[in-house]
């Protein structure tokens, strides 16, 4: 259980974020609107990462494959004309769920340091896989030309609309991660991260509420995917690429693993240190590289950490 | 004709898997025996390749480049371990993909501060820029010759220094029983450290020979280091063997694939959409084989007993 003080952290938090576009226009600062969609669309990325990773204790080092595959289906049936976006994200979701099995499938039975590498390996193929298709853009990707249309009344070109969609599909998943391992369905996959023969030895075969885990956490991301490429309107494999992978991991882990408020609050610290170096040097990444060993070796617990009431991470 | 030119690709599939070898051995003998996921073993192959290549412009000697590359990658080696990995070892696996992540960041922008971030080429001196005649009509390039030697060599040399030797024996005792080898006076930490830098000139090594074939550019290392990873999920981890087995056939299928997908589809479907398909089935198929082997053996093909 949330402590209170912890709650009334993540609902301040949340408030400020429903407060943000106002507060931007009136100070005529669209741009902000623009960076905490971004920073949203990743925490959603995060947040079902914990789910498998922080709860289900299953490191998975290809979480962007999802991001990819929710954006070639909104990308791809875009190409074809198709830009109904139910329908897309529809499909996004789908096929998200579908590669999360069908990875998940070869990866759950194996576990620890196999897992880390096949999901990685996986991830990698989709991004050579994406390379390859010279029909979609290949190594350079291709244009989103328009965004998935919900129809009158709900347009994702306005700005405000669709920072309050991201908002509203990031609150939801926060909300449904958190009655999933909540639920009968959580407590197994927890119990087969603490101690996998023990849930055995009590009757429980952990492989399937694994795998099915797996699969939530895909579609999940999946979606993120489809939100991510109506952002940013332009499609590369990029979006797969491993190091995507391993900031979404960086994210969750920041921000303390296996909490509800976690990912997003790790999201959005990684996301503005990146955005705060870029913008000092070009050569960014070597300080973030030292940030990182620097949080692994002396911050074990990431952000959340710092508030009261985080013993379910000892 | 034909069989000299499915010859020669068997040959350039050799090359690479011993390639993947070199890089494969110091990996698994790292997590065989620490227990470590080292991701930016990679990185120590990148920083080998860089070496080799100032140090050949600044000498103009090869064989003088290479033993200060090796040197190089083992000191980066070793200093890597002792200040920020050797704190690690206990830590769950997550932790360890995390702070080695954040070292490839690292190393990765650090080459290209010194270096820059455009691809070095590198020459080779001119008694290894030749051809030998194998078979009439087969010229293979010496160079790729002498890689396939040195790989084969090292392998050798590492069964015999594991299995033969006094080092070889504790680096064994130490992998399976850490607190016991301590207790009988042995100086683990030494150990560890020493194995850590071998590993690491085995990175060098593998990046030295691959700057003159392919290029020297900042992130080089993560594309071999996921092929490596292949090598060693189909091999069994911590297990040399594996990793020679699983190295020569990873070469060998992605090599054999590249060159021979394509035409081979084209007599099934059409030239076009073999065009299409050929390359990027080319691509994916080392990680069906991974599927595939994991599918029937999900400990690798030679699990490591210890």
């Amino acid at each position: 259980m949330l402590t209170r003080i912890r709650t009334i952290a993540l609902v301040l938090g949340l408030a400020s974020l429903a407060a943000l576009p106002p507060v931007a226009l009136a100070l005529d600062e669209p741009f902000y609107i623009d960076l905490f969609r971004r920073f949203m669309i990743f925490a959603i990325a995060a947040v079902s990462l914990n789910l498998i990773l922080g709860y289900g204790g299953m490191v998975s080092f290809g979480h962007a494959a999802y991001l990819g595959i929710g954006g070639y289906a909104v990308g791809i049936l875009a190409y074809y004309g198709i830009d109904n976006g139910f329908l897309q994200w529809g499909v996004a979701i789908g096929a998200s769920a579908l590669v999360a099995l069908v990875i998940g499938a070869v990866s759950i039975r194996t576990s620890g340091i196999y897992f880390i590498m096949i999901t990685l390996a996986f991830t990698q193929m989709l991004y050579f896989l994406g390379i390859s298709v010279e029909e979609y853009g290949g190594d350079d990707g291709m244009s989103l030309l328009t965004l998935s249309q919900f129809g009158e009344w709900l347009d994702l070109s306005d700005a405000t609309t669709f920072y309050y969609l991201v908002l509203a599909i990031l609150i939801a998943f926060m909300y449904i991660v958190h009655r999933l391992v909540n639920s009968r369905f959580g407590m197994v996959i927890r119990a087969a991260k603490s101690n996998e023969v023990r849930t055995r030895a009590i009757g429980f075969s952990p492989y399937p509420y694994k795998l099915v885990a797996f699969m939530i956490a895909g579609a999940m991301c999946g979606l993120a995917g489809a939100l991510l490429v109506n952002h940013t309107a332009y499609l590369t494999p990029d979006f797969m690429h491993w190091t995507r992978s391993g900031e979404i991991m960086f994210m969750v882990i920041l921000g303390g693993v296996g909490t509800t408020a976690g990912p997003l609050v790790g999201t959005v610290a990684l996301l503005l240190l990146e955005d705060t170096l870029s913008a000092w040097t070009t050569h960014w990444q070597l300080f973030l590289g030292i940030f990182l060993v620097l949080v692994v070796l002396f911050a074990k617990r990431g952000l959340a950490g710092l508030l009261p009431g985080g013993k379910r991470n000892g | 004709m034909n069989f000299l030119v499915v010859l020669e690709q068997i040959l350039n599939g050799l090359q690479f898997g011993v390639m993947l070898f070199l890089m494969a051995a110091g990996l698994t003998l790292v997590f065989g025996i620490m227990n470590l996921v080292n991701l930016a073993h990679g990185s120590l192959y990148m920083v080998g390749a860089y070496l080799a290549t100032a140090a050949y412009q600044w000498t103009g000697s090869f064989p003088l480049a290479v033993v200060l590359a090796l040197a190089g990658t083992l000191i980066v080696g070793m200093l890597v371990e002792v200040v920020t990995l050797r704190t690690l070892y206990e830590r769950d696996h997550l932790d360890q993909v995390l702070a080695t992540f954040g070292l490839i960041l690292f190393f990765n922008e650090l080459i290209a501060i010194i270096w820059g971030r455009s691809a070095l080429y590198t020459s080779l001196p001119r008694y290894l820029e030749g051809h030998v005649e194998l078979l009439s009509g087969l010229n293979y390039p010496v160079y790729r010759l002498l890689i396939i030697f040195v790989g084969l060599a090292v392998a050798g040399l590492l069964w015999y220094v594991v299995t033969r030797t006094r080092l070889g024996m504790l680096i064994r005792a130490g992998a399976s029983n850490r607190t016991m080898v301590a207790a009988l006076g042995v100086n683990i930490r030494l150990l560890y450290t020493i194995v850590f830098g071998f590993g690491a000139a085995l990175a060098g090594l593998a990046g030295l020979l691959a700057g003159p074939i392919y290029t020297a550019q900042p992130g080089m290392g993560e594309l071999i280091l996921i092929q490596v990873f292949v090598v060693i999920v189909i091999g069994g981890i911590g297990s040399i063997r594996g990793a020679l087995f699983g190295a020569v056939l990873v070469g060998m299928v992605d090599t054999l694939g590249r060159a021979f997908l394509k035409p081979m589809l084209a007599t099934v479907i059409s030239l076009e959409a073999a065009q299409t398909a050929g390359p990027a089935l080319a691509s994916m198929l080392i990680y069906v084989l991974m599927a595939v082997v994991l599918a029937i053996r999900p400990e690798g093909l030679f699990p490591s007993r210890g």
